[in-house]
């Protein structure tokens, strides 16, 4: 009942996305408290990914709501939605390969010497501080700073997409499948850098298929079946075999031996 | 020894990439030097007149590829910049004529300040740009159709201007554009200018962010419609300044002027490392890729050898810098999967 008390930073009242005939996202009403941390699971295509894509502005939903930090927000592409506080990391990383970390960091958001719109020079060196001690928040070693991306490993990559999200003033961070292509040890240096964030009060929405992560990293799971919300349970009072059950719309939750445990 | 060697590599690799292109272009032009003094018994590259007619027929196709490479480097492609040529360099020459000449096309607008048509043909490269860059933004058609549209269209258009006929007897200050060190120094201008922008701007930034990861930029934040219709706009006004340059230089304008400089354009790019696959390249390599075709073209004309061959070369060398491109990129794509 805690998070009654707190502000809701993030609520959506039948959010719906139709692709044509097909109904990706129907009626989905969420909420989250601020500093919570929450995550959405749920089979491929349940509509996870779309639910993020509509929050997002990346997408426009076909109806619904959405209200963000106490107002109606209407987003029609993903620059008004980081203008309005909300970061997110994505399953495909979304960086730009051919540029360094310091230009990855900051796409988008540049820092210049003077507004010229387009044609503003930018102020490399506070950029190529900034990352750096952005990229030091999160505990990543990465030797030089300057090479481009497609000379990193995939979790210098990771490291480098999340810090961007983390790194700026956000009000919300969503991450998309934040582990699926790492290591353990690469994954083990992402769950550290989403536990920071947890101290520092930063709520966090996160997709995972890997239920461990789920079970040791957030408060809260909502569940996806088939577009649509088929629950919403407290990590501490539920177990692996509600949540497949949830999952899975099958009663009956499968062994312990199941392998996504 | 190990030791020394590994210094040289890294020293090697830190020098900007360009240098690669330049040591192709010395390379090329010392075989014209050794040939020349084989068979011709004459230098090359001591001839200042050679240096400077080179440099000069190669400024208008230079002006140019400095646009088309900042659209190859967005994943684009613009073919429209010879037709551009033809179109602006006819429009800037009808506002450009002398009031001696009676049969003028626009009667009451002539002796204008070169400054009037020398902004009309730019405006008119540039709206035809926009054009192009509306249509490849917004209705998500590939650039090659595009702008294939647009070669077939501007030519049609420039033909239709004035009914097929040359537009002539144009006033002195503007042919004075064309002669002399005018159209080296304009190039070398906009090749200052668009390496500064792109390697030092946000424009550039957003430019390569797009040419790398579209997908990426977009969810940075970036308006890729809004960037793609100024970086097209951008390449068609240089292709107008072209076309006024080439209208200057030859004192006179007419439909099949600039006919294949689009080819050139994208070799020069291509040959000075841009990648068609976008994300890569700068305006100095292209500033040596326009070089080495100027080379090539005057080395075999010194050497007294068949326009046909010289042709038959440039594909050749074209072809031979994509496969480059190719092998560069695949091998960066497996360092991906090892790691």
């Amino acid at each position: 009942m805690n998070s009654e008390e707190k502000k809701i930073i993030l609520k959506t009242e039948g959010l719906t996305k139709h692709y044509g005939g097909v109904k990706a996202l129907h009626d989905a009403d969420f909420t989250l408290a601020d500093g919570e941390h929450v995550a959405i699971v749920g089979d491929n295509g349940a509509g996870k990914s779309t639910f993020i894509r509509q929050v997002t502005g990346v997408e426009i939903p076909t109806s619904g709501k959405i209200y963000f930090d106490g107002n109606l927000v209407n987003f029609k592409t993903p620059a008004d939605a980081k203008k309005a506080g909300i970061e997110a990391v994505y399953q495909n990383l979304a960086l730009a390969d051919d540029l360094d970390v310091p230009s990855n960091i900051f796409l988008g958001q540049e820092e210049t010497y003077f507004n010229l719109g387009p044609f503003s020079f930018l102020n490399e060196n506070k950029m190529f501080k900034q990352s750096i001690d952005v990229l030091a928040k999160t505990g990543i070693k990465i030797p030089d700073i300057k090479i481009t991306m497609n000379n990193m490993s995939g979790g210098q990559r990771q490291c480098v997409a999340i810090s961007r999200s983390a790194g700026f003033a956000s009000k919300l961070i969503i991450m998309d499948e934040p582990t699926a292509a790492l290591g353990v040890q690469e994954t083990k240096q992402v769950e550290k850098i989403i536990r920071s964030l947890k101290e520092n009060g930063v709520p966090l929405i996160m997709i995972s298929h890997n239920l461990r992560q789920v079970f040791n990293l957030v408060e809260k799971i909502w569940v996806f079946r088939q577009g649509q919300i088929v629950g919403c349970v407290e990590t501490s009072k539920t177990d692996g075999n509600e949540i497949v059950s949830l999952i899975t719309g099958v009663k009956q939750g499968v062994g312990e031996e199941a392998s996504f445990i | 020894m190990i030791q020394k060697q590994k210094n040289f590599i890294s020293s090697y690799r830190k020098l900007p990439p360009e240098f690669n292109i330049f040591l192709v272009l010395l390379g090329i032009a010392l075989v014209f030097e050794i040939l020349g003094w084989i068979f011709i018994g004459q230098s090359f590259l001591l001839n200042k007149r050679r240096l400077v007619i080179m440099i000069l027929q190669v400024s208008v196709i230079g002006i140019i590829a400095v646009g088309v490479t900042q659209v190859i480097i967005m994943a684009g492609i613009d073919l429209s910049g010879g037709s551009l040529v033809a179109l602006s360099a006819i429009v800037a020459a009808s506002l450009a004529q002398n009031s001696t000449y009676t049969k003028a096309i626009y009667p009451h607008l002539t002796d204008l300040p070169f400054i009037v048509p020398v902004l009309a043909g730019i405006a008119c490269g540039l709206f035809a740009g926009f054009i192009s860059g509306s249509l490849i933004a917004r209705t998500g058609i590939p650039p090659f159709i595009a702008t294939l549209g647009m070669l077939v269209s501007a030519r049609g258009a420039a033909a239709w201007y004035n009914n097929g006929k040359p537009v002539s007897f144009l006033g002195d200050d503007f042919t004075a554009l064309g002669q002399g060190a005018w159209p080296v120094l304009i190039f070398l201008v906009v090749a200052a200018v668009f390496h500064i922008l792109m390697r030092y701007t946000r424009y550039g930034k957003h430019t390569y962010a797009i040419g790398s990861n579209e997908e990426a930029a977009r969810v940075a934040g970036i308006n890729i419609v809004r960037h793609k219709i100024i970086v097209y706009s951008i390449a068609g006004a240089l292709s107008g300044l072209a076309g006024v340059v080439t209208a200057a230089r030859a004192m006179s304008a007419q439909a099949g002027m600039g006919m294949m400089y689009e080819l050139d354009a994208i070799s020069a790019a291509v040959i000075g490392g841009t990648s068609l696959f976008g994300g890569r390249g700068r305006i100095a390599g292209t500033l040596f890729g326009v070089l080495i075709l100027g080379v090539i073209t005057s080395g075999f004309v010194f050497m007294r050898i068949d326009a046909y061959y010289q042709d038959m070369v440039k594909g050749a060398i074209i072809v031979g810098a994509v496969i480059v491109d190719h092998y560069r990129n695949k091998k960066m794509r497996n360092k991906d999967k090892d790691t």
